[in-house]
């Protein structure tokens, strides 16, 4: 197991080195740079923009830079500068990337509370009723944008006179040291995102866990359960769900990373404090290398979580094996 | 004794998924508002009315205000008022003018089909001096109904051409690594791995900075569905591939190339035939993330631009609460999203179930 995990990270170097390169071409293949904005600016003469092109590295050829910026992350672990903000930008990612985990993670905690009682409700009451509308509510989770959803949320949560809406806190609390009052507002705040965001997930996780268990239901020893005169909450609980969520758990180590991209939108919307706004904005601006390291952070959490999926899934079931 | 081919097999389970034929039938309804969106749209999608400017809905009604009953719907007259208090502007309806609703009415003239008329399914007098806005108007008074079914032009189109797109990409990259294998697959097989080894929506948003800013929005909207295809044809690729490597080995193309066929020939016509079907589901299934992408794209800014329109940029303008309060008809082009977006998603299960060829044979 270990030499497979120690395999698996050795070949995640050649790919972070061609990620870091395809990151670079797609900076670099956009029109203009950091420097464009100022161009139209008059009080600034096109010699000082020149200036602050030299100054800022922007006038060295496209390998240049790219071997400067290597060599500063593998020497010195200097990710680079931000032009916007005049700082080193793997500090202003880790300064976001608090809120940003924590509104995944609560994300990712809703999703699994929620999707995982329903998908065994819905497989138990096969063809009901409510197991129809519990798979038309999954389907239009499914259909429905994030940003459209959060915009929906947003309106009715409007409609009924809520203040919460926006942000992440309320004005007062803003800065205010941690209390009672201050956790019940965030939660206030918190739950258009999470519901914005997780609930394409949810509902396709309620779908799996629907199928995995009419799977598992349909199996000899669950027939054996039941004929051995096991209370049908043994059977199900214990029997059937426990080998129903076996494989939902590599879908557990990709959520992270998928959602961690997927509260950009949202953020930008509700006007998180997340990194969402802020890749926005650096993209925007063209600040190269905030853009390319958010972007190797994003692909670097996609291969961690790659890695994280296989290793729960060979933890949780005995019979996968790695030679 | 009658048989039937596959083909009718498959076609006769689909018609049996109630849910797909739902989807099918929604879907048909989609794209016949847009690609005939001149005539049924009552207005010019571009015409902007300084009177009536964030018009809410206008209300059809069947019955007046004194209780009579017509039979032909009419709208009432509006005006814009302000609230002597609060300042705010409200439309108050003017029980004294009267708009009978026609079909066939002459208004703004367009063509379509290389036909140029001004007739439209349905509105008012233009003489009158009556407006009918389905969905009201934005901020510069444009019709949104009109607009929403123009925008539905390029959302409903971008995986048409998007799908189109990667399928080639896809089956030509896919296919020359499953056929040929070795070196060739190796690199391909990085490639794609590579490219799925970021999450979409910021590489999405990455690439459509590329597109530069003095483009037409024609060329952005080929751009766009560039972006789209560039990053969705890894899937197609992996699907081909799987299936071609499965195939390779089979006995009919051992057949055929002892038969001295061509490498082109075994891939086109006797391996390509056998994947339609997976082709066919993929497509379909690639229909939603299309769309969900393009207006990701255009909702942040990024993507379609003005004059040209979509539903992810209708919804831009409804980015702020206050609008989202006062003119919450500009999330209308949502709910259309949502719609086209399920309605392939219904298509595309119920396609996987009729071409699934286990269902009725039972056997490989």
């Amino acid at each position: 197991m270990l030499t497979y995990v120690l395999r698996r990270v050795v070949t995640m170097i050649p790919m972070m080195i061609l990620i870091s390169i395809l990151c670079f071409a797609v900076i670099k293949l956009q029109p203009g740079d950091f420097t464009t904005q100022y161009l139209t600016d008059p009080r600034i003469t096109p010699e000082q923009v020149a200036q602050i092109r030299a100054r800022l590295g922007l006038d060295q050829p496209a390998y240049m830079q790219y071997l400067t910026w290597m060599k500063g992350i593998l020497t010195r672990g200097d990710f680079g500068y931000s032009f916007a903000y005049k700082r080193p930008v793997d500090e202003l990612i880790w300064e976001r990337l608090g809120w940003t985990v924590a509104v995944a993670g609560a994300t990712i905690v809703f999703t699994w509370v929620v999707a995982i009682p329903i998908g065994i409700f819905s497989a138990t009451h096969k063809y009901s009723i409510m197991d129809y509308i519990l798979t038309f509510i999954g389907f239009i989770g499914v259909s429905i944008p994030s940003f459209f959803l959060a915009l929906v949320l947003m309106y009715f949560a409007l409609r009924m006179g809520s203040t919460a809406v926006g942000g992440l806190f309320s004005q007062q609390y803003i800065g205010a040291p941690w209390s009672w009052g201050k956790v019940v507002d965030l939660l206030r705040h918190l739950w258009i995102p999470v519901v914005a965001i997780g609930l394409s997930g949810t509902a396709g996780l309620i779908r799996l866990m629907r199928a995995n268990l009419l799977d598992v239901l349909g199996a000899q020893y669950v027939t054996t359960a039941r004929a051995k005169g096991l209370h049908e909450r043994i059977v199900i609980y214990k029997h059937a769900v426990r080998n129903a969520i076996n494989p939902l758990i590599s879908i557990f180590g990709m959520q992270l990373p998928e959602l961690i991209s997927g509260t950009i939108i949202s953020s930008i919307v509700l006007n998180l404090p997340t990194m969402g706004p802020f890749f926005y904005d650096a993209l925007i601006n063209s600040d190269q290398y905030l853009v390319m390291t958010f972007l190797m952070f994003s692909a670097l959490l996609m291969l961690i979580g790659n890695l994280l999926a296989d290793i729960l899934l060979a933890w949780s079931d005995p019979r996968i094996r790695y030679q | 004794m009658q048989t039937i081919s596959q083909t009718q097999l498959m076609f006769r389970r689909f018609r049996a998924h109630r849910l797909g034929m739902f989807g099918a039938v929604i879907l048909a309804f989609l794209y016949f508002l847009v690609i005939f969106a001149p005539f049924i749209a009552p207005a010019d999608y571009l015409q902007q009315r300084r009177d009536y400017v964030n018009h809410p809905p206008t209300r059809i009604r069947w019955i007046d205000n004194e209780g009579n009953f017509s039979l032909r719907p009419f709208v009432y007259g509006t005006a814009r008022r302000r609230d002597p208090i609060t300042l705010e502007v409200f439309w108050e309806e003017d029980y004294t003018k009267k708009y009978p609703i026609y079909f066939f009415v002459r208004g703004s003239s367009y063509k379509i089909f290389g036909i140029e008329s001004d007739i439209h399914l349905f509105g008012v007098d233009r003489d009158s001096g009556g407006q009918l806005f389905l969905f009201g108007t934005d901020r510069f008074g444009r019709d949104l109904f009109a607009r929403t079914l123009y925008g539905g032009r390029v959302s409903m189109s971008v995986g048409i051409f998007g799908i189109a797109l990667s399928m080639v990409i896809g089956v030509a990259m896919g296919g020359i690594s499953g056929y040929y294998g070795g070196m060739i697959d190796n690199i391909i097989q990085r490639l794609i791995e590579l490219l799925r080894s970021f999450p979409r929506i910021p590489l999405w948003l990455a690439f459509s900075m590329i597109l530069p800013a003095n483009w037409s929005s024609v060329k952005v909207y080929f751009g766009v569905v560039t972006i789209l295809s560039l990053l969705d044809w890894t899937g197609i690729a992996r699907v081909v591939r799987g299936q071609v490597l499965n195939l390779r080995s089979k006995e009919f193309v051992e057949a055929a190339r002892a038969l001295g066929a061509s490498d082109r020939k075994i891939i086109f016509r006797h391996i390509l035939p056998n994947i339609t079907s997976y082709l066919i589901v993929t497509a379909t299934l690639s229909f939603p993330g299309m769309i969900m992408g393009e207006s990701t794209i255009s909702f942040l800014g990024l993507g379609i631009k003005e004059p040209m329109t979509s539903w992810g940029l209708l919804l831009k303008d409804a980015q702020s609460m206050d609008v989202l309060l006062m003119q919450p008809w500009l999330m209308i082009p949502g709910i259309f999203i949502v719609v086209a977006v399920l309605a392939f998603n219904f298509m595309g299960d119920a396609l996987r179930d009729a071409f699934d060829p286990f269902a009725v044979t039972g056997s490989k």
